[in-house]
């Protein structure tokens, strides 16, 4: 299983990015091989239509849980249709090493 | 005769103050009650000036027909504008609202998550495996109770004013 974290660098001392659509890079991380990627996102500076677009990105990987800061309106009922899991995390200090060590469990 | 009963409105995400209040007041100015702000005011103006949707979308999202939200909407609006030409306090808290539900939380983690598939039930927090997790309809159930009535004081059922400054518990409310 894939999922993705919304990433403000792209490396794993990087920290959370606490917004969805305009975050800089997606850190797909699988459970099974136990790897990280990081993929720059295209959108960060789209002026519209951000969330949608990032949202195709993450499908297509394709992952089942997504953890960021915050979601937006129409991400919600996007991702809720396409039976993908939404993770908020409000305290944004984490980086992604610890989300993922998190995930472990 | 009380008339017909209001629509409960959705509201998808609580304010992150509870109020706001006017700084360097005129001397002379006169202390003045505070305005009570509904939760539904609040996500009214949240939807339509901030996330910029259409009042008809806007409906929507709060499960009420157009013309309500309207009526929500130009309320909020006269609320704020009275806050601000008169240098009054601004309670966010009443209104007939539920949150969204099917999110829940996580006691340990302190994260927030949905349940994209309906038919299985969640036991564990999908982020740190803890049991610990709580739906976050059960919680709102117990607020959605204070919700429902709106008092224009301390305890939102008009027999305590002032009471909630000073942090303490209405009485009556208690028993």
């Amino acid at each position: 299983m894939k999922v993705a974290i919304t990433s403000s660098g792209n490396t794993l001392k990087s920290t959370l990015d606490k917004r969805f659509g305009r975050c800089s890079f997606f850190a797909i991380y699988d459970t099974l091989t136990d790897e990280v990627e990081f993929i720059p996102n295209p959108n960060k500076d789209a002026e519209e239509g951000a969330g949608p677009a990032s949202v195709q990105l993450v499908a297509s990987v394709p992952v089942e849980k997504i953890v960021s800061g915050e979601f937006g309106f129409k991400i919600k009922s996007l991702l809720a249709e396409l039976k993908i899991q939404m993770i908020v995390i409000k305290d944004s200090d984490k980086t992604i090493e610890d989300i993922i060590e998190l995930l472990k469990h | 005769m009380p008339g017909r009963p209001k629509i409960i409105r959705k509201i998808s995400v609580a304010p992150v103050a509870s109020g706001f209040r006017p700084y360097g007041m005129a001397q002379n100015a006169k202390k003045k009650e505070s305005l009570f702000l509904l939760y539904e005011e609040y996500e009214a103006l949240r939807l339509c000036d901030y996330e910029k949707y259409t009042q008809a979308e806007a409906s929507s999202f709060m499960n009420v027909s157009r013309p309500t939200l309207t009526r929500i909407y130009m309320s909020a609006r006269e609320k704020i504008a009275q806050a601000f030409v008169e240098g009054r306090n601004i309670i966010i808290e009443g209104g007939k609202v539920c949150f969204d539900s099917e999110w829940y939380t996580c006691g340990s983690c302190n994260c927030f998550f949905n349940n994209p598939f309906k038919e299985t039930q969640l036991e564990v927090c999908p982020l740190c495996g803890s049991r610990d997790i709580q739906n976050f309809e059960s919680l709102s159930e117990e607020e959605k109770s204070e919700f429902t009535y709106i008092g224009k004081s301390g305890c939102g059922r008009g027999h305590c004013s002032n009471k909630r400054k000073r942090g303490r518990m209405c009485q009556k409310n208690q028993e």
